[in-house]
C-alpha cells in the first residue's frame, strides 16, 4: 500500500516545528511503528535525518509510544497503543498525519518525543504505599475481596503513556492521577494514607500545569487500557472529603 | 585471575540465615556518607535502589528511558513463583530449589538457588504490602496457577500483566525514596563505561541522552541491573532498547561474562510475518495451562492448511498429533521451555509447520473452553446445557483468565483465537548467561555488582517460567541490601570519590573517542541493517540447535560483519544532541562483540544442556545429552581485545541433589 505521511518535525523545544511530507510504501501486516522503521531506513539510505519517535516494548505495555495519528492519540483503534496498531487499519492511498502529544506540561524534546517527567513527579508526590522492604506481614494475612482486587487492578493497568492528557481539550492529567489514587486507595494496604495521598498528588498535578477536568470524557475513550473516568469521580469525592476531613473510607464503584 | 564463589559453609538450608546474621554491617552514620550507583530501573535495579535508599545510603539511579517505569520487566506476563504452599499441594522451599536446579539442567550454583527459593516467600509479602493487586480467590486469598516444569501451583499473578504490576510496585517504592531525597534519579542517562580505580569499581561515565553531554559519576560501588542480551538476535521478545552495553562495558574492563551461550528460546511466541518485522511478541507460558499444542498428523492435512483449503477445525481428533502430550505424558503441555521449543522445531523441521513459512504450530483452547463451559454450566445449575451455551460459558472463563493475551494476539495477527487455534513458534526471550557473580552478587571486580537477568546466577542452562520476576526482586529487595555490606563495611574510611581523577578522565575520553569514531565513519549502511544481519547469523548458527562447524563459521561471519560495521556504518547527526541512532550504534557495536563470545562459549561446551543444544550430543530419542563429568562448570570468560577469549572455570559442586538425566516423560 502507498501512503503519504505528514509528520511533525521539530529539532528541539526552542525552535519552531512544522509538518514534513513523506511518501512511504507499506505492507498491511506491518505494525504502525514498523511502517515508520521502513520510512527511517529509506531516509538513512539517503543520508537524511530519520524521524525521531519514542518506542520500546512494542507490545503495548511500556507506555513509551506517544503519537497522535490523524487527530487521535495512538490512532483510530480502540484500546490500542500506536505500537499495536497495524497497517490493515489504513487504506491504500491514504494520507496519515502524525503529531506528538500536545500539552504545556509535556514539552517537546524532538519531533514526536515529549518530556513526560511530570507524571513521575505526580507519583513521587504520593503515588505509593509507605512501606519499607522487610516490613511486610504474610501475604494472606489480609483477605481482599476478589471484586475489590480486580477493580484496583483495572485502575492499576495504566501504562503512563499520557494519551489522556493529549486527548483532553484541557490537557488534564486527572485520569492518570485518579487511576493511581484509586488503585492504592481501594487496597486495604493503601487506604491508611489515602487522605494525604490524594491531596499531595492533586497539588502536584496542578503545579505541573495540567488543566482541570470538565467532564468531556475523551480521556477514557482514547485510553489504550480502557481506564474508566469513574476513577476521576472517585478521586474528586476523596479530594473534597479530604479537604473537609470526612473521607475515611474509599468508596467502591 | 582469582575468583571465588564465596558460598558460605554449612548445611544448605542454614547457609543464608547464618551468613546474614554474621556478615559485616555498615552503621547508619556511615551509610549516610556512602554513595552507591545503581544502573537500570527494572525489577532488580528499582528494587535495589529503593531498598538501599531506605537503608540510608546515598543512591544515584540511572535509566536510559524517559522514566524508570518503562524498563522491560514491565512486559512480563505470566507470574512470579514463590514457595508459599498456599495450595497445600506439597510445595516447599526445597521443592522450589530442586525444581529450579533440575529445570536449569544442573548448571547453577546450589547455594544461590536455595537462597532464591527461601526469599521467594518474602517477595510476595512485600509486594502485597506495596499494594500489588494480585489475583485473588472468592475468599479473598491469593490465587495461584501452574507454570512449566513443575507439578505444583506456586505462581502468583496479576492477570497477564504481572511484570507490570510488580515493576510499578518497585517504581513506586523508588519514587518514594526519590521524594525523600535518598535516591537521586537520572532519567535518559545511558551508562557507557564503568570506571575502575585501584582495582575497584568507583563510578560510571554516562551520556545525558537529551543534551548528548558525557557526565562522570563517582561512588563507593556500582550496581548493575541492566537486564539481558536477547536482542543480540535482533528478533526477540525483548524491548527494542534492551541491550548488553552496561554489562559488556564491564566485561571490557575485566569483568567475567559467564555462560553467554545459554539463551532461552520461548516456545509460545507469535510467528514472524515478514522481513520488516522489528520484534516478536510472547504469548505467556500460562496459556499452556489450558492450551494444547498440536500439528496435523498427516502431511496432506498440513498442505491443505497451508494452502487455505482447510482450517484447523476441519481436522478430526484422530488426525492430530498432540506431540507434547505424546512424548512427555507426565508433564504434557507443561514441559519446560527448552523442551517445548525443541519439540516445536522438530515438528516443523519434519515438515508439519502450519503456516505459509512452515514455521508455526497450533496452540488450541477448544478443549479447555469445553471443559470450563461444562463446569460453569454445572455451577450455575444448568444440567442440560446445549453446545452453544457450553461454548459461551467456556469462552467467558478463558477470557477472564487470558483476555488481554487473546486481545493482543488478535491485534497482531488479525485472527480470533477464541474461534481458531493460535499459531505459535519459538523465539528468543531471555538470557541465562550474564556477568559472573559470587554469592554476594559481586563480580570479579570488587565493588561491581550485578543483579537480575544481568548476572548469570540462578537459572543454570534453562530458566523456568515465572522465575525471572522472582530472581529480579529477590536480588534487589532481599539479597543485595545485605551482601553489599560485605564490601562497603571495608570502605567506611574511603572519602567521597573524586570524579576528576585520571581514571575518570581516561574513561570519559575513551567513550568520547568511540562516539566520535562512530559518527565519523559516514558509511553507507544503517545501524539497523547491521543489527538485522547479526541477528540472522546468531539465529542460524547459535540458535535453537548448534554444531561445531556452524559455530566456527558463525564466529568468522561475525568478525567480518564487525569489521564491515566499523568501516561502513552510517550514523547521522551529532554527538551533542538527542540522537537515538547514535545510541543504537553504540549498542549494536557491543552486540557485535558479545555475539562472537556466545559462539566461542557454545563451541567450548561439548554437551547439550537446557537452552544449549549441540546436535552432536543427543540421545537416540533426540533428547539433550549432558556430560556432567566434563562440563559441570560455569564458563566465565575473560574478553581479550583482538585475541581469543580466555576461559575461567567455576566447577559446580552438587551436595544436595543428585545429578540425573532430566526427564519430563
Amino acid at each position: 500500500m502507498k501512503l503519504t505521511l505528514k509528520i511533525w518535525k521539530q529539532a528541539n523545544n526552542k525552535t519552531a516545528g512544522k509538518f514534513e511530507t513523506y511518501p512511504v510504501e507499506a505492507d498491511e501486516h506491518m505494525s504502525f511503528l514498523e511502517m515508520l522503521d521502513v520510512l527511517n531506513e529509506s531516509l538513512l539510505t539517503e543520508k537524511k535525518e530519520p524521524v525521531v519517535f519514542e518506542h520500546d516494548c512494542r507490545e503495548g505495555i511500556c507506555g513509551s509510544c506517544s503519537m497522535v495519528i490523524n487527530g487521535q492519540p495512538h490512532g483510530p483503534n480502540k484500546g490500542t497503543t500506536a505500537c499495536q496498531l497495524h497497517m490493515r487499519s489504513f487504506k491504500d492511498g491514504q494520507t496519515i498525519t502524525i503529531e506528538p502529544w500536545r500539552a504545556k506540561a509535556f514539552p517537546i524534546v524532538k519531533d514526536l518525543v515529549v518530556d513526560r517527567s511530570a507524571f513521575d513527579r505526580i507519583i513521587q508526590a504520593g503515588g505509593y504505599i509507605s512501606v519499607n522492604t522487610g516490613q511486610a506481614q504474610d501475604g494472606n494475612a489480609i483477605p481482599i475481596e476478589k471484586g475489590l482486587a480486580s477493580e484496583a487492578m483495572d485502575a492499576a493497568t495504566c501504562i503512563g503513556c499520557g494519551a489522556c492528557v493529549a486527548a483532553c481539550p484541557n490537557a488534564s492529567a486527572m485520569l492518570f492521577t485518579s487511576a493511581k489514587v484509586s488503585h492504592l486507595g481501594l487496597m486495604p494496604q493503601g487506604e491508611v494514607e489515602h487522605t494525604k495521598r490524594v491531596q499531595s498528588m492533586v497539588t502536584q498535578m496542578d503545579t505541573e500545569g495540567f488543566g482541570n477536568c470538565s467532564n468531556v470524557g475523551v480521556c477514557e475513550a482514547e485510553c489504550p487500557k480502557g481506564i474508566s473516568i469513574e476513577n476521576i469521580a472517585r478521586m474528586n469525592r476523596q479530594y473534597i472529603g479530604s479537604v473537609f476531613g470526612s473521607a475515611t473510607k474509599v468508596e467502591k464503584a | 585471575m582469582p575468583f571465588k564463589a564465596n558460598s558460605p559453609e554449612g548445611a544448605l538450608d542454614d547457609k543464608w540465615t547464618k551468613y546474614r546474621s554474621t556478615m559485616n554491617l555498615v552503621a547508619p552514620n556511615n551509610k549516610r556518607r556512602i554513595d552507591i550507583i545503581v544502573v537500570g530501573t527494572g525489577l532488580a535495579g528499582a528494587a535495589a535502589a529503593a531498598t538501599l535508599g531506605e537503608l540510608g545510603y546515598n543512591v544515584k539511579a540511572f535509566t536510559f528511558h524517559d522514566s524508570p517505569r518503562r524498563a522491560h520487566s514491565i512486559a512480563a506476563q505470566g507470574g512470579i513463583n514463590a514457595a508459599k504452599n498456599y495450595q497445600n499441594d506439597g510445595d516447599s522451599v526445597f521443592r522450589l530449589f530442586y525444581d529450579t536446579i533440575k529445570g536449569g539442567d544442573y548448571r547453577s550454583r546450589e547455594s544461590n538457588v536455595h537462597r532464591l527459593a527461601e526469599v521467594s516467600r518474602n517477595i510476595i509479602d512485600q509486594c502485597v504490602a506495596q499494594g500489588v493487586p494480585f489475583a485473588r480467590e472468592y475468599g479473598g486469598l491469593l490465587a495461584n496457577r501452574s507454570f512449566g516444569g513443575v507439578q505444583v501451583s506456586r505462581t502468583f499473578y496479576a492477570k497477564g500483566q504481572t511484570g507490570q504490576q510488580l515493576l510499578l510496585g518497585a517504581y513506586q517504592a523508588l519514587s518514594r525514596q526519590i521524594s525523600l531525597g535518598n535516591v537521586e534519579m537520572y532519567n535518559r542517562h545511558e551508562m557507557l563505561d564503568v570506571v575502575i580505580e585501584d582495582g575497584k569499581a568507583r563510578g560510571i561515565i554516562a551520556r545525558n541522552l537529551l543534551t548528548g553531554k558525557l557526565e562522570r559519576f563517582g561512588a563507593h560501588c556500582v550496581v548493575l541491573g541492566t537486564g539481558g542480551y536477547g536482542n543480540v538476535f535482533y528478533l526477540s521478545t525483548n524491548a527494542m532498547g534492551s541491550n548488553v552495553s552496561a554489562a559488556w562495558r564491564a566485561t571490557k574492563r575485566g569483568a567475567l561474562m559467564a555462560n553467554p551461550c545459554y539463551t532461552q528460546i520461548h516456545p509460545t511466541c507469535i510467528p514472524v510475518s515478514g522481513d520488516y518485522q522489528s520484534k516478536l511478541t510472547l504469548m505467556s507460558e500460562s496459556l499452556r495451562n489450558d492450551g494444547r499444542v498440536w500439528v496435523p498428523a498427516h502431511k496432506e492435512d498440513v498442505m491443505a492448511i497451508r494452502e487455505g483449503r482447510m482450517s484447523a477445525k476441519d481436522i478430526p481428533e484422530d488426525r492430530r498429533d498432540y506431540y507434547l502430550e505424546r512424548r512427555y505424558p507426565a508433564f504434557g503441555n507443561l514441559v519446560p521451555r527448552d523442551v517445548a521449543s525443541r519439540a516445536a522445531k522438530v515438528a516443523c523441521d519434519e515438515g508439519f509447520g502450519v503456516n505459509k513459512t512452515g514455521l508455526a504450530v497450533f496452540l488450541d483452547f477448544a478443549s479447555a473452553i469445553q471443559r470450563y463451559g461444562k463446569t460453569e454450566a454445572h455451577s450455575n445449575g444448568l444440567h442440560n446445557p446445549d453446545a452453544k451455551k457450553i461454548e459461551e460459558l467456556g469462552k467467558k472463563v478463558i477470557e477472564a483468565k487470558y483476555g488481554n493475551l487473546f486481545e493482543m494476539y488478535e491485534k497482531i495477527t488479525g485472527e480470533n483465537p477464541y474461534e481458531v487455534p493460535m499459531k505459535i513458534f519459538p523465539a528468543v526471550h531471555y538470557t541465562m548467561g550474564g556477568l559472573w557473580v559470587d554469592y554476594n552478587l559481586e563480580t570479579n571486580i570488587p565493588g561491581l555488582f550485578a543483579l537480575g537477568e544481568c548476572n548469570f546466577s540462578d537459572h543454570g542452562a534453562n530458566r523456568l517460567g515465572a522465575s525471572a520476576l522472582m530472581q529480579g526482586l529477590a536480588d534487589g529487595y532481599f539479597v543485595i541490601p545485605y551482601t553489599i555490606g560485605q564490601f562497603l563495611s571495608k570502605e567506611i574510611r574511603t572519602p567521597k570519590i573524586d570524579n576528576s581523577s585520571p581514571a575518570f578522565m581516561e574513561a570519559e575520553k575513551d567513550v568520547d573517542d568511540r562516539l566520535k569514531k562512530l559518527l565519523s565513519i559516514n558509511g553507507s549502511q544503517s545501524v539497523e541493517s547491521f543489527h538485522r544481519r547479526l541477528g540472522l547469523i546468531m539465529w542460524e548458527y547459535c540458535g535453537m540447535s548448534r554444531n561445531a562447524e556452524g559455530l566456527q563459521k558463525g564466529r568468522k561471519l561475525i568478525q567480518e560483519l564487525r569489521e564491515e560495521f566499523w568501516k561502513d556504518v552510517f550514523v547521522p547527526g551529532n554527538e551533542d544532541e538527542f540522537n537515538p541512532e547514535l545510541e543504537k550504534a553504540t549498542r549494536v557495536a557491543d552486540f557485535l562483540e558479545l555475539g562472537e563470545l556466545m559462539m566461542v562459549d557454545a563451541l567450548d561446551r561439548n554437551e547439550s544442556c537446557g537452552g544449549h543444544f549441540r546436535e552432536e550430543y543427543q540421545s537416540e530419542e533426540g533428547e539433550a545429552l549432558r556430560r556432567d563429568d566434563e562440563y559441570a562448570y560455569v564458563a566465565a570468560w575473560e574478553w581479550v581485545n583482538g585475541g581469543d577469549p580466555i576461559l575461567h572455570r567455576e566447577d559446580l559442586e552438587f551436595e544436595n541433589v543428585e545429578l540425573k538425566t532430566r526427564s519430563y516423560k
